[in-house]
């Protein structure tokens, strides 16, 4: 019986794909094992093997084509004997039958990806339009990557560390060019072996350079939160003002898909909790560029908190090689009168799509960016509450003295009176993350209970 | 590498050295001291030697009178005292220039005094004053001078490692040919990171010389019952970094060693390791009652080692000093500390708008 060839899922985040080459021409003898073709991602090149046997009877995708979607039939393989009726019988079956649940984040991913410039993204009023003279449309993971390409071409003390960083191309592909470019001194290649390059990074930074130091995910930055702590954040204080630590430590932080208890993790309280760190959390692609390079340029040790599940976002981001965000500033990408939502990274889409669906509702939402997470925009937000009387406040962590727990009590502090109903909290489950498909869904925050939240506190239940 | 001769015979300092100023060391040089030192004329000059003299009496007599104002209340908190082991550092520091970079672990007066900070300063961070070199907000651990390239004064045992790593790192990738001296105790020697910076520092060719100071015990616990091998000089041999064993408590042994070890760095041929045998008189702090080992086993290495009677023996024997020299040395210290004390206690502490100040950057 003839069997369909899909476009596979290379990694747990992946939703397309290019389809570099085909390794068999139709009419050849495929056998379990061979390599059927090459598939390229934003993140890497890999040949996939068949699985199946036969003959491949017809080449459904041509090589070299561009954002083929997971799943999708990209082949059919025929039994002996079989012709090309059976090719136009299972075509003609209908869709592809899914193997396994998509991934919920990876589907969550997969609407946000392709949409450019959506209404997340339209620059809004706080940001100053000087700054977007030229734009070009490009994804996050381009523009850190432009970030540090043009912060090292600024400036020759700045350079990049990490695993996998230079001839690897980036486990994520973020540095993906700038071996090429700056050469092996730059462009460090470092062993697995956190602690130590940690706090190689931030004794070179004492020495008068600035090091970026990309943890692959900030997973592995536990293996040297005493050098971040006590050596990074500390020093500047303990010397009396004499050490100076330039260095940012970035990589991807909070859950990406189906990667497990240890592989997902929001660090962003731990490092918000520490005088001497900033922190900060981009969400669009722009901010993700202009915080990046005013992170290098800043004098302070920085943690700069990225999202795999965001790497393939895509906005219109300036041209203008100093095109700079400050950092300490948030970002009021969505303006409304009824209810505040405050959010960071990934939790920004949540926010909007909620905001979105809360329109149709008659709730006119308003969605805050945070960007950075310390120092915290508290003008900002309570200039919201003041407007609104009521806030959600939504993060992909744990609720237990979060980022929104900070949140509260800033409200508590600065917008009480202004208060119409209690804050109201959206954070993942208070449980490691599970690897089964549907409690990791109920584990993490959804649009829905970011709506449930709006509703709470808008007193529609 | 170890320069010890096995000689031993008495000093012919007592009767010249008499009426000179009293202190922990003085039991030894008065008593009939059976020092272990070389008999070959040194190769320093005269005033280098002098200089070693004075660089050793100057962290001795700040050490004792640092526990002195312990124990009057001035001094608070942790306070490791580096008495016993001031050759190791004298030693070093006379083989680099103001390019090169110097770290070390919370045992850092002397290594701040060898970079030479003014006892002032460094006596008034221990009090708490705003005449401290860090403004009295870091304290005894964290002693930092950017004006001399020392970099700390860090606290957390072998956390400084790395950061040395990054100092010869910093120095290769600029080029100016400058080495990064990196200290740390036989109890740090253990930790995973000190291993983790090897492997980068040989991996990468780094000018960083790993400096062991070996006072054989890790707080109260000695090095054999903490180390599989006493021999921290060889730690380096699977990533290839050549390691040598060194007498700690000869200034010139460690001098020798030190020029060899940093010209080996200058010349980009990457990183060495020094152990340095010596050993701490006092406790691994002031509140450390130091039961874990007898009062004669001090006694011995204060008689027959002292790092500053083997020097001015050493003067003696060469007739490159008189007592009188040495009285006139001695005297300039002993003022230099009374007037570091002095100005410790009689400093005001930081002003209050202190306690928000220096936490970041201006950006």
């Amino acid at each position: 019986m003839a069997v369909r060839v899909l476009m596979p899922a290379l990694s747990p985040t992946m939703t397309e794909g290019k389809l570099a080459k085909w390794l068999k021409r139709e009419g050849e003898v495929v056998r379990s094992g061979d390599l059927l073709a090459e598939i390229e991602t934003d993140k890497a090149t890999m040949e996939i093997e068949a699985t199946d046997e036969g003959i491949l009877g017809r080449i459904l995708v041509a090589e070299g084509t561009e954002n083929v979607a997971v799943n999708a039939p990209i082949a059919v393989l025929l039994e002996d004997g079989e012709d090309a009726s059976a090719v136009e019988a299972i075509i003609n079956q209908g869709p592809a039958p899914v193997p396994a649940p998509a991934p919920p984040a990876a589907a969550e991913a997969k609407a946000a990806a392709p949409r450019p410039a959506a209404p997340a993204a339209a620059v809004s009023g706080d940001v100053d339009p000087a700054f977007y003279g030229n734009t070009k449309s490009i994804t996050v993971r381009e523009a850190l990557g432009e970030a540090m390409a043009e912060e090292m071409r600024r400036d020759p003390d700045v350079f990049l560390m990490g695993e996998e960083v230079a001839e690897y191309q980036g486990a994520y592909k973020v540095s993906q060019g700038l071996l090429e470019e700056f050469g092996p001194l730059r462009v460090v290649d470092t062993p697995i072996t956190e602690q130590g390059f940690t706090g190689l990074g931030i004794g070179a930074a004492f020495g008068g350079l600035k090091p970026i130091v990309e943890f692959m995910t900030f997973n592995f930055s536990m293996q040297a939160m005493d050098q971040i702590i006590n050596s990074a954040a500390k020093t500047r204080y303990m010397s009396g003002g004499q050490m100076t630590c330039p260095v940012v430590f970035r990589g991807a932080n909070g859950a990406a898909a189906r990667v497990g208890a240890q592989h997902s993790q929001c660090y962003a309280s731990w490092f918000a909790h520490i005088p001497g760190l900033k922190v900060v959390a981009p969400f669009a692609a722009d901010d993700a560029k202009g915080l990046l390079k005013a992170a290098i340029r800043d004098p302070n040790p920085i943690i700069f908190l990225e999202h795999e599940i965001l790497y393939g976002r895509r906005d219109d981001v300036p041209v203008d090689p100093e095109f700079v965000v400050p950092i300490g500033k948030a970002r009021v990408v969505r303006g409304g009168s009824d209810v505040t939502i405050v959010a960071f990274s990934r939790m920004v889409e949540l926010a909007l799509q909620a905001a979105e669906q809360l329109a149709g509702e008659g709730i006119d939402a308003e969605v805050i960016d945070l960007r950075t997470l310390r120092p915290l925009d508290r003008e900002t937000i309570a200039a919201s509450v003041a407007k609104t009387n009521r806030i959600v406040a939504v993060e992909e962590g744990w609720p237990y003295a979060g980022i929104n727990a900070e949140i509260a009590a800033v409200i508590m502090e600065a917008s009480f009176d202004d208060l119409d109903a209690p804050l109201h909290r959206v954070s993942a489950a208070d449980v490691p993350l599970p690897y089964a498909a549907n409690l990791e869904a109920l584990a993490l925050p959804k649009v829905e209970d970011v709506v449930a939240g709006v509703r709470a506190v808008t007193y529609r239940d | 590498m170890a320069r010890t001769t096995t000689q031993t015979r008495k000093a012919r300092s007592t009767g010249k050295r008499s009426g000179q100023a009293k202190g922990a060391a003085n039991s030894a040089r008065t008593a009939k001291v059976k020092t272990k030192a070389r008999i070959e004329k040194p190769k320093e000059s005269r005033e280098q030697l002098l200089g070693f003299y004075e660089s050793m009496l100057l962290i001795r007599r700040f050490e004792e009178k640092a526990g002195q104002l312990y124990g009057q209340g001035e001094i608070a908190g942790f306070c490791h005292l580096y008495i016993g082991q001031e050759a190791v550092v004298v030693g070093m520091q006379a083989n680099i220039e103001a390019r090169d970079s110097v770290l070390t672990s919370y045992r850092d007066h002397g290594h701040m005094l060898s970079c030479g900070t003014d006892p002032k300063g460094v006596m008034a961070e221990l009090t708490g004053r705003r005449g401290g070199t860090s403004r009295g907000k870091g304290g005894s651990m964290h002693l930092f001078s950017k004006e001399k390239n020392f970099y700390g004064g860090h606290g957390i045992v072998a956390a400084g490692v790395p950061i040395g790593n990054g100092l010869g790192f910093a120095h290769r990738y600029r080029g100016d040919g400058g080495v990064s001296l990196t200290y740390y105790g036989d109890g740090a020697a253990n930790q995973g990171q000190v291993f983790e910076s090897f492997n980068m520092a040989a991996l990468w060719k780094l000018p960083v010389i790993f400096i062991i100071e070996n006072n054989q015990y890790g707080m109260g616990t000695s090095v054999s019952r903490a180390s599989a091998s006493p021999d921290f000089f060889r730690r380096g041999e699977p990533f290839g970094i050549p390691g040598h064993k060194v007498d700690g408590m000869d200034v010139l042994a460690v001098r020798e060693a030190g020029a060899a070890a940093v010209a080996y760095c200058r010349a980009g041929k990457g990183p060495q390791i020094l152990q340095m045998e010596t050993y701490r008189y006092r406790g691994h702090s002031m509140s450390d009652p130091a039961r874990y080992r007898t009062r004669d086993e001090v006694q011995k290495v204060r008689e027959e080692r002292d790092p500053i009677d083997h020097l001015s023996n050493l003067l003696f024997e060469h007739d490159l000093a008189s007592a009188g020299d040495l009285k006139k040395i001695d005297d300039g210290v002993k003022k230099r500390v009374t007037e570091a004390a002095e100005f410790a206690v009689a400093d005001a502490e930081p002003d209050p708008s202190e306690l928000y100040t220096d936490v970041l950057a201006e950006a």
